[in-house]
């Protein structure tokens, strides 16, 4: 027989007390598991979804010029010591610190030609990591994939008279157009797109790229740390964020980062709530047991410790339990909360060690004072007859 | 030189402005091996008095002098170690721990005490034989009669081997028969050694004693 023995039979004997005092902290714990996965949950899922939005960093070369154009209307720049980025720099910012975060490069080669009677302006890209970027694009036709496909946008197959399937004859060389983009409102309308070593070719800029878009995800992700690796790698290019992307990303997380921690605050002090009350229950329950304890010589520190170690017993177990509960209760809340179908339960280790640290906390906190006020009881009032 | 010595003992007990004197003046002396019985009517402080004595309630005044300790002199929770080290209680309604056992309910006392378990069982187990209960050692309170409830308790209150057996009306909820039996108990331990006092207002109880000492209005007659 120790102080523990008695701790144990009290929660053996006392099952239905026991199981409602597990459930209340349960209940709680296992909210804030669900809370938080969902969020995290959901937060990746928004982020990927974010992240197929486009790029958030812009490579572009080094220049002493300075743009003319207002509100969209190009009135021409004056630029001098014009510079171009090498191709075969852009394998430097996979070895930036924060490599790990970037999902696509897209590097691009511009630049002006005749097709027929037509001036366009050809754009060479990477198709595969450019329509990883700009999964908004609607293909009639199929992706390119030969070298000499082209990908047309809507204004640029209207006025060339083309369509998905179609031949176009540039400087003596015979391309394919393998799809023809849906209207999408914005410069892509007017461009002709090819494979990136064959718009070098044809425009004579063979290892060269005018720019590059660097699609970087992660939650809260150092953007401007990011922005300044990428510099230091590329000291002959102009690196910068699109702070609107970067913003709205950050701000949408946050706004379900707070969402979930005012919930998560609100459902700790209902947890709280619910082990004081019943601990304070229990207490004055036990007022005559707890007066024979002191009667025969226990200290007030041996009292304490009982119901401390009670409290404690029954927040262990009602962590674990609530993490288990709180998991499931994510895995199948998922499927209707997050956005796309993809989304994919985080599974975190610090969560499961978090719950059962936070029950713990929480159930010993919350009996502390009634621990006290049991350990401070009078014997003599406890016992009355005596 | 007397086991215990109570000299003026005064205790009062306040409520808003009225103001009750349960002990006036109280002074008793009790030598080592006697069984006493404290009687008197209901207010009398028969209560009041075992409760001072068990070093569980503060005199408003006067001394209690135990085994050469001036109780309430000690600090802090010094009293919680002299009632453990010191004293055995027996309560009028038992006060059995409802989730243990009888032998976990006798082994109370010593889960304090720094030794093995196996000592303790053994110290329990031979308690309750020494109180007719040893066939009973796994039995839960509900599971035994009211003697049978009482003797858990008395068998609790002489586990750690006390000086002194305080007992609260131990037989104030138990038929006659039952009574004389565990008043016969009590006998038995006293003739072997044991200090008893004990408060009771059952006239009956005092054959069993040595001397009966009778409170009225808190002072001793």
């Amino acid at each position: 027989m120790k102080l523990h023995t008695i701790s144990i039979n009290n929660l053996k004997r006392r099952k239905a007390k026991m199981a409602f005092l597990t459930i209340g902290l349960m209940v709680g714990i296992a909210t804030i598991v669900t809370l938080v996965t969902l969020t995290r949950s959901m937060s990746s899922d928004i982020e990927r979804k974010m992240d197929e939005f486009g790029a958030n960093i812009l490579i572009t070369p080094q220049s002493n010029g300075l743009a003319m154009n207002y509100g969209g209307i190009s009135l021409g720049g004056v630029t001098f010591d014009q510079r171009e980025i090498l191709e075969e720099d852009l394998a430097r910012i996979k070895t930036i610190t924060n490599h790990k975060n970037i999902s696509a490069v897209a590097p691009k080669v511009l630049g002006g030609i005749k097709i027929g009677s037509h001036d366009v302006l050809l754009v060479g890209v990477n198709f595969e990591s450019e329509l990883k970027m700009k999964q908004w694009w609607q293909i009639f036709g199929h992706e390119p994939k030969a070298e000499n496909d082209l990908l047309l946008g809507s204004d640029a197959s209207r006025v060339l008279n083309v369509s998905s399937g179609d031949s176009l004859t540039i400087k003596g060389e015979t391309f394919t157009v393998a799809g023809v983009l849906d209207q999408t409102g914005s410069q892509d309308d007017a461009l002709v797109f090819a494979s990136l070593p064959k718009a070098q070719k044809l425009l004579g800029k063979e290892g060269k790229i005018t720019l590059a878009e660097v699609a970087a995800l992660c939650s809260g992700c150092p953007i401007g740390d990011m922005v300044t690796q990428i510099a230091e790698k590329l000291p002959d290019a102009k690196v910068s964020a699109i702070q609107q992307v970067v913003e709205g990303r950050l701000k949408a997380l946050d706004q379900f980062k707070r969402f979930s921690y005012a919930m998560a605050g609100v459902v700790v002090f209902i947890g709280s709530l619910i082990v004081f009350v019943t601990m304070m229950g229990s207490v004055n329950e036990r007022t005559t047991e707890i007066g024979v304890f002191r009667a025969i010589g226990f200290r007030k520190s041996h009292i304490m410790r009982i119901i401390l170690l009670e409290a404690a017993l029954v927040s262990l177990l009602a962590g674990f339990l609530g993490y288990a509960v709180g998991m499931g209760g994510a895995k199948l809340a998922l499927p209707f909360m997050a956005e796309s179908k993809n989304a994919v339960l985080a599974w975190d280790t610090s969560i499961a060690f978090g719950s059962i640290a936070l029950a713990l906390t929480l159930g010993l906190l919350a009996s502390l004072y009634p621990a006290l006020h049991a350990s401070k009881m009078d014997p003599t009032e406890a016992l009355r007859a005596l | 030189m007397a086991l215990i010595k109570i000299t003026n003992l005064k205790k009062q007990y306040t409520s808003g402005d009225d103001t009750v004197e349960a002990l006036r003046g109280v002074d008793i002396s009790i030598e080592k091996g006697e069984f006493i019985t404290i009687m008197g009517q209901s207010g009398s402080g028969k209560s009041t008095l075992l409760s001072v004595l068990g070093g569980m309630n503060h005199p408003s005044a006067g001394e209690v002098e135990m085994a050469g300790v001036k109780l309430y002199h000690l600090p802090g929770e010094k009293l919680a170690d002299f009632r453990a080290q010191n004293l055995g209680f027996v309560f009028q309604s038992f006060h059995l721990i409802s989730y243990l056992t009888a032998i976990e309910n006798v082994m109370l006392p010593l889960a304090i005490v720094k030794t093995s378990t196996a000592a303790k069982k053994s110290a329990a187990r031979q308690a309750l034989e020494q109180v007719g209960l040893g066939a009973k050692l796994d039995r839960l309170p509900n599971q035994l009669s009211g003697g049978e409830q009482e003797r858990v308790a008395i068998a609790r209150a002489i586990v750690n081997n006390p000086h002194i057996l305080l007992a609260d009306e131990p037989t104030g909820n138990l038929d006659s028969k039952t009574s004389d039996e565990v008043m016969a108990l009590f006998r038995t331990l006293n003739d072997a050694g044991q200090t008893v006092v004990m408060v009771t207002h059952n006239p009956d109880n005092g054959r069993y004693a040595d001397r009966t000492i009778t409170l009225k209005d808190g002072m001793v007659v």
